[in-house]
């Protein structure tokens, strides 16, 4: 085999990425070069610094240390049994593409993750060496994420915290089964206790000892984790059940949901469907529902009986048309908790309304500019000068907002 | 009748300044000509001498944050109507909080724009190495905002790059950042940048990190407006990845499963301890 040059290895080793949906750099701590010794800042929020056709920010390379893997995860385009082409990086080369693409304000840092070669001991050292010189040697500050290897020792993860600022460890499918199924070396006990590890030794880092000192920094970010939808039979409400006990027992700062797609040299057991994009998006609505807007699992997933959302329309919507008894609720009046649950308000046109209607009474049109989105909003709402009258209770009324049936064409 | 010259760079201050000694005088909004950057000419250059501060009027810190950014924007009226927005601050302080005011929704749409325009600037900006040796390197980038937001997004990229020399170079003003100092100077034409061979890298990256099984052109281009895409390196591989990603998922999904390569027998004993 000839070898591979940088940008023959960056070729192989991106597409191996891509799967991972995560590219967030948001949430750390504030951190700056000003004093003219290092590289990077980040501020808050990250930046998404190009988007690639298939609509998702680019804001890190992304990319594996390397896609050999002694694993033989079905789903996975790694997997040791596929034919795809493998590559690997040396510790510096992934050092310069990361300090290069930084200067050139292409990225806002590194996301590492790695198949597993030799050991998980192994793999997780070399990405720590990795993610230590760019903290000591480069000093580097702008974001690293790892993905850390589940199997490695506690202490290589609770290191990897030190030069992270995110760590992630993927749950991979929705239940142990699956998992055991399509993922037959990993155990979804070690995922878990891996993430319970990081949980307890973040929650260490953020108390004050006797002495009133921080404990040092640790994943500021957080942790997240990722599961792929679509490969085994798990309902939506299966999902949503496990990301809610992710959220709750690990503190976990986001799930991502992604998309099963076409990998390269697919394994027959599982058959190449259209990646289900929609149910995804509708996964990331619910998702952000039970996180932002006081709802629960049950209320979410109870509009149809096989557990799935409704692919049509968005899950709030789905709860307020089967809920309509609850509704229209006076702009003018309802609690915040009310307000948050009116189809088309989101969490910034709620606080707009709490803000100003203590100086007048809200009409249609100032709801309009507050940015409500009214075409759904207005069968579940009064206002000073708006009442939806019949529309509430009105039989098409889902049909309103549901794309038409597709049309028929003789053939 | 006041004729205000407000100058290209350092906008912000001094229309803070005049409009502090204007509202403090009572000069009501109709006699009050803004001039940025002699754009008006001689015509109407009245030399009325800005009244001395005299009373000191107080504003909410919400407008004064909203003048800080709307100041920026292109909108030649963006003068004016803060001003009048702060006539009316008087005698209704509560209007801050009013977001169904028309007035108030205008001012914090065009505040929106210059947000959008500065982030925009923070993630599009794209450096060149200019390979000049020295101990610090230096970079340089060609960059056009839509509003006039390079002197409220150079700080970001001094505490961001602050070990190398860097310039922004865009039609509207150019900065610059050497040894640690920032300094803004006139807009310029297009400088004649050297070739980087990292872009090259960087298009490799972009066009193997995209996913030709979940094509979504318009989530793309509603972030990634086209107007940005002649000053972006990898924006020259966007017609083709999108031109083959069908025939790229079709081939994935044709191809027969292979037969695993020889080394898994081996490699899976060795997982389950017998080797
Ligand atoms: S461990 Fe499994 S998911 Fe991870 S790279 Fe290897 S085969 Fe893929």
């Amino acid at each position: 085999m000839s070898r591979l040059d940088l940008s023959q290895k960056l070729a192989i080793l991106s597409d191996a990425a891509r799967y991972d949906a995560s590219c967030a750099s948001s949430g750390t701590t504030r951190r700056d070069s000003r004093d003219g010794k290092g590289l990077g800042s980040t501020e808050g929020s990250g930046i998404c610094h190009a988007y690639a056709p298939d609509g998702r920010c680019i804001s890190l390379l992304k990319i594996l240390m390397t896609n050999f893997c002694i694993y033989d995860c079905a789903y996975c385009v790694n997997r040791v049994s596929s034919n795809v082409q493998r590559a690997r990086f040396s510790p510096d080369e992934v050092v310069q593409l990361t300090i290069e693409f930084y200067r050139r304000n292409y990225i806002e840092g590194l996301f590492l993750s790695s198949g597993i070669i030799q050991s998980p001991d192994k793999t997780m050292e070399d990405m720590l060496r990795i993610a230590k010189r760019l903290r000591e040697v480069e000093n580097f500050r702008g974001y690293i994420h790892l993905k850390t290897i589940p199997d490695a020792a506690p202490e290589l993860i609770e290191e990897a915290g030190l030069y992270a600022d995110r760590l992630s460890i993927n749950v991979e499918l929705p239940t142990d089964q699956s998992v055991q199924a399509y993922a037959p070396e990993k155990n979804p006990a070690t995922i878990r206790k891996a993430m319970g590890d990081v949980k307890a030794r973040k929650d260490v880092a953020g108390e004050r000892s006797y002495t009133g000192k921080r404990g040092k920094r640790f994943v500021p970010a957080g942790q997240s984790t990722q599961m792929i939808v679509g490969a085994d039979g798990s309902t939506d409400a299966t999902i949503l059940g496990q990301s809610t006990m992710l959220y709750g027992d690990y503190k976990l700062k986001r799930v991502y949901y992604s998309a099963f797609s076409p990998i390269p040299d697919a394994t027959a057991k599982l058959p190449l469907i259209k990646p289900p994009l929609a149910r995804e998006h509708r996964l990331y609505q619910a998702d952000w529902l039970l996180r932002f807007y006081g709802f629960g699992v049950d209320e979410i997933t109870a509009a149809r009986p096989d557990g799935n959302l409704d692919l049509d329309i968005d899950p709030k919507l789905a709860w307020a048309l089967q809920n309509r008894a609850l509704f229209p609720v006076n702009v003018n009046r309802a609690s915040k908790e009310m307000l948050l649950r009116v189809p088309g308000f989101g969490t910034r046109t709620v606080g707009r309304i709490l803000s100003t209607r203590r100086y007048r009474s809200l009409r249609y049109d100032d709801l309009l500019r507050m940015g409500a989105s009214l075409k759904k909003a207005q069968a579940f709402i009064t206002a000073h000068d708006w009442t939806p009258g019949g529309l509430t209770d009105s039989v098409n009324l889902r049909a309103r907002f549901a794309p038409p049936p597709e049309q028929l064409s003789l053939f | 009748m006041y004729t205000v010259p407000l100058p290209r760079i350092g906008t912000d201050l001094a229309w803070r300044d005049a409009a502090k000694r204007l509202i403090g005088a009572g000069v009501s909004p109709e006699d009050i000509l803004w001039d940025f950057d002699n754009e008006m000419g001689e015509l109407f250059a009245i030399d009325t001498p800005l009244p001395p501060v005299t009373r000191r009027i107080k504003a909410p810190q919400s407008f004064v944050e909203m003048a800080d950014w709307v100041v920026w924007h292109k909108d030649p009226q963006r003068f004016a109507r803060l001003y009048a927005l702060l006539w009316r601050l008087r005698h209704q302080p509560g209007l801050m909080q009013d977001r169904a005011d028309a007035d108030l929704a205008k001012l914090r749409q065009m505040e929106k724009g210059v947000h959008r325009c500065k982030h925009k600037m923070k993630a599009f900006v794209r450096f060149r190495d200019l390979r000049q040796g020295g101990a610090r390197r230096s970079f340089a980038a060609w960059f056009e905002p839509t509003h006039h937001t390079v002197e409220p997004t150079a700080p970001f990229f001094a505490r961001r790059f602050a070990d190398m020399d860097w310039m922004i170079a865009t039609p509207d003003v150019t900065a610059q950042f050497i040894d640690g100092n920032l300094t803004f100077h006139p807009g310029q034409p297009k400088p004649d940048l050297p070739e980087d061979a990292t872009e090259a890298l960087w298009g490799t990256y972009f066009c193997n990190i995209f996913n030709p099984a979940r094509l979504k052109v318009s989530a793309m281009t509603s972030e990634m407006p086209k107007k940005y895409w002649k000053n972006l390196p990898e924006a020259r591989h966007i017609h083709d990845l999108i031109a083959g990603a069908e025939a790229k998922v079709q081939e994935m999904r044709d191809a027969a499963p292979t037969l695993p390569p020889e080394r898994v027998a081996k490699i899976k004993r060795q997982l389950r301890g017998e080797d």
